[in-house]
């Protein structure tokens, strides 16, 4: 295999991503081409477009409104991302230390509540999170323990909640596949070597994991960049991100072109942030040993 | 399995007696309950999901009482019943072919260099990071004029007919190819190249190389992106309503064009009843592990 | 070979997007010119007689907004089977079709949605020969603003955008002012939703300044942005799907919102009522309607089945099913006395004088999108 990768490296390469090239190249990125094309036309007055070509979707997307939508989602995503690594790195440390049987099993019911409808679950976290009815203030204030109903619901705080919720496994799944069968003479050596178990966790722990953070992170940020049902439900509809404002452009102003010009601006800045994210992480990583 | 005598080398003694030790210190106890707390923490709406299933009105927000109406409505509601076997047809089969690109994707990405990677690794994450709405509209676009159109596959399931457009399944591999390839390169990234090395020497063929050192060691990831995609197709609304023609509908598109006219307690019915089932499995699954040997598994579960 | 495989991988690629990228262009926009609409439907017409009906069609519906047990009637009386899709918004529903979806017989838009998609040429001109019990409708629906003379579409439903509360904790609202002039030490304050839509919200602050709701006079539509951030105060938040359970379940006391929303939640809690504020408010119709897309098999099954919805028993059924207003006079006779003298449902002929339509307003739709993503996303005063 050596003297094949020497000579050929390329060929295996692509063969391998043959499958995913051609899928992606022709149904992914040729539609593609059907946004980026849109976002230069003009508007069909209630939907659609005119073929007329036009700068002026790009120009509206650096408006200020916009720009401060999006620094906000940017950091409803970025608080979102920081509480699902805090809270899925021992999720996934925990799953990745039991008895192999016990992982999957584990994994599995990581998994099953989210088989259950997007919506109804909103809902649910909706009927424990209402200000006045909901479940968590009713017995706080029947228990005596506060007298005046948290606000719990319709801000910023149910917003992240709603998405550190959906997007958790997103962030474990990940971790735990670099954490699982994690080398443990290799984590034996380290406790040897070093005193505490903090000194443990940061340099061979971590180091080990951080494809899984790198993957996971992104799994989470960017989803709940755009996430747009859950703002509206658990936010109580009273701010907006930025994924709300790309899907009414398409499904209440009809302006096509438009949504088509801030979902290109979004992921253009998205891919940019991504890759160098990427690149940046993963050579750190490969120094760390 | 052959590659678990590999990883476990060395189980020295000491190893054995450290790791009961560090078992029973703080750590051990607090992890587990941090472990404890996450899943209660992920089954806490649900547990409310199944309560107002029973629940005597047509709220899903206000208890007023017990009932089993829903789970009535549900069983005489062909229409429901349907959805959600398209769900879980086009879930089953996108996740099947989105794992096997996927996966040789994350193997060319991340164990090879070569000319046109960034390219690649843009392709890879752009599904990912592009708007559900503008990919959805696209692609309706795309399937139209390109004359794909929406054509259904005719498939006869145990009694029950489906008519799944190709293009809901087409859609459904376009966005879940990204997210399986990002978590088997994550869990490849991780993975000792020396095994694979030492495997070559003894074997000395690709081949077996693959499918008994590297295959194995990969399937954490595998299986974490199996599942993700299998989650993110059940669960998707925009993408499957706007690419699925006419007459066809999986149970988020159901559900979500209730949303104006009041989601009923039926569709938390179809939900417990989808989640005793698949709890069941897993139940089932430990029974059956139960009776059999206690053979490291290599994490790849049911 | 590496090179050459490279080279001439991206050259395909290359060509593909290319041609890709060209695709689309000699494509007209998704919407046909409405020249074209008009040849096919009229040259249609004639040969409807000899068109046998589609033994199966889809129809695109809100969800819950029809009785089963009428596509069973339907199809055991004449063997074409009806098969639901649903949407949640005209919007939805027109993005769908725009994209080039086919394969309905039938559509719900409403009022305003039927203008639109009648200037962009969707529908199909309906042959009134296949349609004998039209004459069913009350006078007033068979000539609606935005379609006289039902020559696109046949109403299916109506109702009203007021204002639903719960009588047992707040009087009832006599004007918008409870909104826009709210009064921080009321039951209500804080506890009031308003819908989510650019249009319904701006109306309601349209209404109560006493201008027309379909303005797009600038300076109208500042002052009732103004109005509208103003009242953001007041507000647990905007809602378009969940309001009156949130007044049922006690969460909220007061909500902008349509009428038989209201009254299914009365089933919940018989202390939800709705009323329409002095100034006025929004009355809008569903129609049922034939995408132009539609074969004329399916246009003929589509017919019978517009046919069937209006008789009298049939429409009956509907308002039994769904709560709202039928606009089949003939229908009336089938139905409750006490449904029928409900004025959340049937609304007294000097409050019906003060409803208006919402209009489509074109270019302006932008303006009011804009002014409206304004308003959500200011903070709250």
């Amino acid at each position: 295999m050596q003297r094949l990768f020497a000579r050929y490296p390329a060929l295996r390469a692509w063969l391998l991503l043959l499958p995913a090239a051609t899928w992606l190249f022709i149904f992914f990125i040729a539609p593609l081409f059907i946004v980026l094309v849109y976002s230069f036309l003009e508007r069909g007055t209630y939907g659609g477009v005119v073929w007329q070509f036009s700068l002026e979707n790009f120009r509206r997307t650096f408006d200020s409104l916009y720009f401060s939508t999006f620094l906000r989602s940017f950091y409803i995503a970025a608080v979102t991302t920081f509480i699902c690594l805090l809270l899925g790195f021992p999720l996934a440390y925990y799953i990745s230390t039991r008895p192999p049987q016990r992982r999957s099993t584990l994994i599995l019911a990581l998994m099953i509540p989210f088989w259950t409808n997007f919506l109804i679950r909103t809902y649910a976290w909706l009927t424990l999170l209402r200000t006045n009815t909901g479940l968590i203030n009713v017995s706080l204030m029947s228990l005596g323990i506060i007298d005046k109903p948290l606000p719990l619901f319709g801000n910023d705080f149910a917003i992240i909640l709603g998405l550190v919720y959906g997007w958790l496994p997103d962030m474990v799944l990940p971790i735990y596949a670099t954490l699982e069968r994690l080398d443990t003479s290799l984590l034996e050596a380290a406790s040897d070597l070093y005193a505490s178990s903090s000194k443990v966790f940061r340099r061979v722990i971590w180091p080990l994991s951080l494809p899984g953070v790198v993957a996971g992170s992104m799994l989470v940020f960017i989803p709940s960049l755009g996430a747009f049902v859950t703002p509206a439900i658990l936010g109580g509809g009273k701010s907006l991100m930025i994924g709300n404002i790309i899907s009414n452009q398409f499904l209440a102003a009809h302006d096509w072109p438009f949504g088509s010009a801030l979902s290109f601006v979004m992921m253009a800045v998205m891919l940019l942030a991504t890759l160098i994210y990427f690149r940046s992480t993963t050579s750190e990583e490969r120094m760390q040993p | 399995m052959s590659s678990e005598s590999i990883t476990q080398q060395v189980p020295s003694m000491s190893r054995r007696s450290r790791w009961a030790r560090v078992k029973k210190s703080m750590g051990e106890f607090s992890l587990s309950l941090y472990g404890w707390g996450g899943y209660f923490f992920l089954y806490l709406p649900i547990v409310i999901l199944v309560i107002f299933s029973f629940n005597d009105s047509r709220s899903t927000a206000q208890w007023s009482g017990f009932t089993f109406d829903w789970y009535g409505e549900m069983i005489h509601d062909s229409q429901i019943i349907l959805s959600l076997w398209n769900s879980l047809f086009v879930a089953v089969i996108s996740t099947i072919i989105s794992v096997v690109i996927g996966t040789l994707a994350a193997m060319a990405m991340e164990r090879h260099v070569f000319r046109g990677k960034l390219l690649m690794d843009a392709v890879l994450y752009l599904p990912i990071i592009i708007p559900d709405i503008a990919m959805a509209i696209m692609l309706l676009i795309f399937f139209d004029i390109s004359g794909i159109g929406f054509e259904p596959w005719k498939v006869s399931l145990f009694g029950i007919r489906l008519a799944v457009p190709y293009s809901v399944i087409i859609s459904h591999v376009a966005f879940n190819i990204s997210f399986v390839a990002i978590v088997v390169r994550a869990r490849l990234a991780q993975m000792d190249r020396t095994l694979e090395e030492a495997a070559q020497d003894l074997y000395a063929d690709t081949w077996q190389t693959f499918w008994k050192v590297t295959l194995p060691m990969m399937m954490p990831g595998i299986m974490g992106g199996a599942l993700l995609a299998f989650t993110l197709s059940l669960d998707d609304f925009v993408i499957t309503f706007f690419t699925s023609g006419a007459g066809f509908n999986t149970l988020p598109v159901r559900v979500f064009s209730m949303i104006k006219k009041g989601v009923t307690p039926k569709i938390n019915a179809v939900s417990s009843l989808m989640l005793v089932f698949s709890l069941a499995l897993i139940g089932i699954s430990l029974l059956l592990r139960k009776g059999g040997d206690e053979e490291p598994t290599i994490g790849i579960g049911l | 070979m590496k090179y050459k495989l490279t080279i001439l991988f991206s050259a395909l690629v290359v060509l593909g997007l290319v041609l890709t990228a060209c695709g689309p262009k000699p494509e007209p926009a998704p919407a046909p010119a409405p020249e074209e609409t008009e040849a096919p439907a009229a040259t249609e017409a004639p040969v409807a007689e000899a068109v046998e009906p589609a033994k199966e069609i889809v129809f695109f519906n809100w969800s819950e907004y029809i009785d089963p047990e009428i596509y069973t009637l339907f199809e055991d009386e004449t063997g074409i089977k009806v098969v639901e899709d649903n949407f949640s918004s005209n919007e939805e529903m027109l993005a769908k079709l725009q994209g080039g979806a086919t394969g309905y017989a039938l559509i719900v838009p409403s009022d305003y949605t039927v203008s639109i998609m009648k200037d962009e040429g969707m529908l199909a001109k309906l042959d009134h020969a296949n349609i004998p019990n039209l004459g069913n409708l009350a006078e007033q629906f068979q000539n609606v603003p935005y379609d006289p003379g039902n020559e696109y579409c046949v109403p299916y439903q109506w109702g009203t955008t007021g204002i639903g509360y719960l009588d047992s904790e707040v009087d009832e609202p006599t004007s918008w002012a409870v909104f826009f002039d709210p009064d921080p030490t009321a039951p209500y304050y804080g506890r009031m939703t308003m819908l989510d839509d650019a249009r319904e919200a701006f109306a309601a602050a349209l209404v109560y300044l006493g201008y027309d709701i379909n303005t797009t006079d600038e300076a109208q539509l500042e002052e009732a942005k103004e109005l509208l951030i103003k009242a953001k105060a007041a507000l647990a938040g905007y809602d378009s799907d969940i309001f009156e359970d949130l007044i049922a379940s006690g969460e909220n006391l007061m909500a902008h919102g349509w009428n038989g929303d209201f009254l299914v939640a009365q089933e919940e809690n018989e202390n939800v009522a709705y009323t329409i504020p002095q100034e006025g408010g929004v009355v809008w119709v569903d129609n049922v309607c034939i995408p132009i897309s539609a074969t004329p098999e399916q246009k003929a099954a589509g017919e019978m089945f517009i046919d069937f919805l209006l008789r009298p028993d049939i429409g009956a059924m509907l308002s039994d099913y769904n709560w709202y207003a039928t606009p089949n006079a003939a229908a009336e006779a089938n139905l409750d006395e006490e449904f029928l003298n409900d004025p959340a449902v049937y609304p007294p002929a000097e409050v019906l004088a003060k409803l208006q339509y919402i209009e489509p307003v074109g270019e302006a739709e932008a303006i009011y999108q804009r002014l409206w993503d304004e308003v959500k996303s200011a903070p709250t005063p």
